[in-house]
């Protein structure tokens, strides 16, 4: 499986990335955002860091680069696109993720370890893996989601909640919310379920050196597609 | 073409909450200021050519659309004057 990691100027994941990915037995190459052409790869991951700088807004001008075309095409086609912390602040401000990632509310920057809860397994990212409470780090200072009711009540009643923020017995509670999201959405899929986006990093717990492996587990889960660039199966 | 300017005044929506604003009011109240409310945001001031006024806003306009706010937590406002 051929799975393009985006570099755009500022990130700081995509090694990470491709040596996780490569634990799984994905062929990760890392791609120039300028030069991006996503065709022939069967999954693309949008890594963590600060785009541009995060000048303007984090990942705005990311997100007019002209990897943006391309990932509006890759995802209109179905394929895997996994966004982490800086890429899913850049998927959001494509619009290929709705809502949008802000300031945390308490105004501190949090690199910590957090629970989440997988909330959907309709994602190429989660197959199998709904209702398991995970571990994974998180490294950011503008992961507060936000939306307004209607695209809330929406992503809810569509299954589009992929990761919440839980304790680590899976209650969501206002303690266990790092950055003060609503409804404690840690990461949420497109309606196709093809596009997912999340702040913690699954990249920085794919081995015990790191201090945990269930961001494997979400690779694991890529790799495990029978299909290249198949949509997941829809679980009832 | 003639040189204008354009200053874009970009802030958070009503219904967003704004914690950098926050933050501020409560750093103005520690300085004995009684303040009700504190909304933050930002001024971004560009210069570029135009054919007349009109075309200078409606330019103006684009940039807030297409990259300068995010419709879904932000609102702007457009002055254009000419240089």
């Amino acid at each position: 499986m051929r799975v393009a990691v985006l570099r755009f100027p500022g990130t700081w994941s995509e090694n990470d990335f491709a040596h996780a990915l490569s634990l799984v037995g994905a062929e990760p190459e890392i791609v120039w955002h300028a030069d991006a052409d996503l065709r022939g790869y069967d999954a693309v991951v949008v890594p963590g860091g600060f785009a541009y700088g995060d000048y303007l807004r984090a990942g705005a001008i990311a997100a007019i680069s002209p990897a943006a075309a391309e990932l509006r095409r890759a995802a209109a086609e179905g394929l895997p696109i996994l966004g982490s912390c800086n890429g899913f602040q850049i998927l959001c401000e494509i619009g290929l993720l709705p809502g949008a990632l802000v300031r945390n509310r308490h105004l501190e920057f949090r690199c910590d370890w957090v629970h989440l809860r997988i909330e959907s397994d309709r994602t190429p990212f989660t197959a199998g893996l709904r209702g398991e409470i995970v571990r994974m780090p998180i490294a950011h200072g503008e992961g507060c989601w936000v939306a307004d009711e209607l695209t809330l009540a929406r992503v809810e009643a569509n299954g589009q909640v992929v990761f919440r923020y839980t304790d680590a017995r899976g209650a969501a509670t206002p303690e266990a919310n790092p950055n003060g999201s609503i409804a404690n959405i840690a990461g949420l899929a497109n309606e196709a379920g093809n596009v997912v986006g999340l702040m913690p990093h699954p990249e920085r717990c794919s081995e015990e050196l790191l201090g945990g492996t269930d961001g494997r587990r979400v690779l694991e889960a890529l790799t495990g597609l029978r299909h290249a660039g198949a949509v997941p199966v829809r679980v009832q | 073409m003639s040189g204008y300017v354009a200053t874009i005044r970009v802030r958070p929506k009503a219904e967003v909450r704004d914690p950098q604003g926050e933050a501020v009011a409560g750093a103005l109240r520690s300085l004995g200021m009684d303040v009700a409310d504190v909304r933050t945001g930002k001024e971004i001031v560009v210069r570029f050519s135009a054919e007349g006024l009109p075309e200078a806003s409606a330019k103006a306009r684009q940039m807030g659309d297409e990259l300068l706010a995010n419709p879904v937590i932000e609102e702007f406002a457009v002055e254009v004057a000419a240089e």
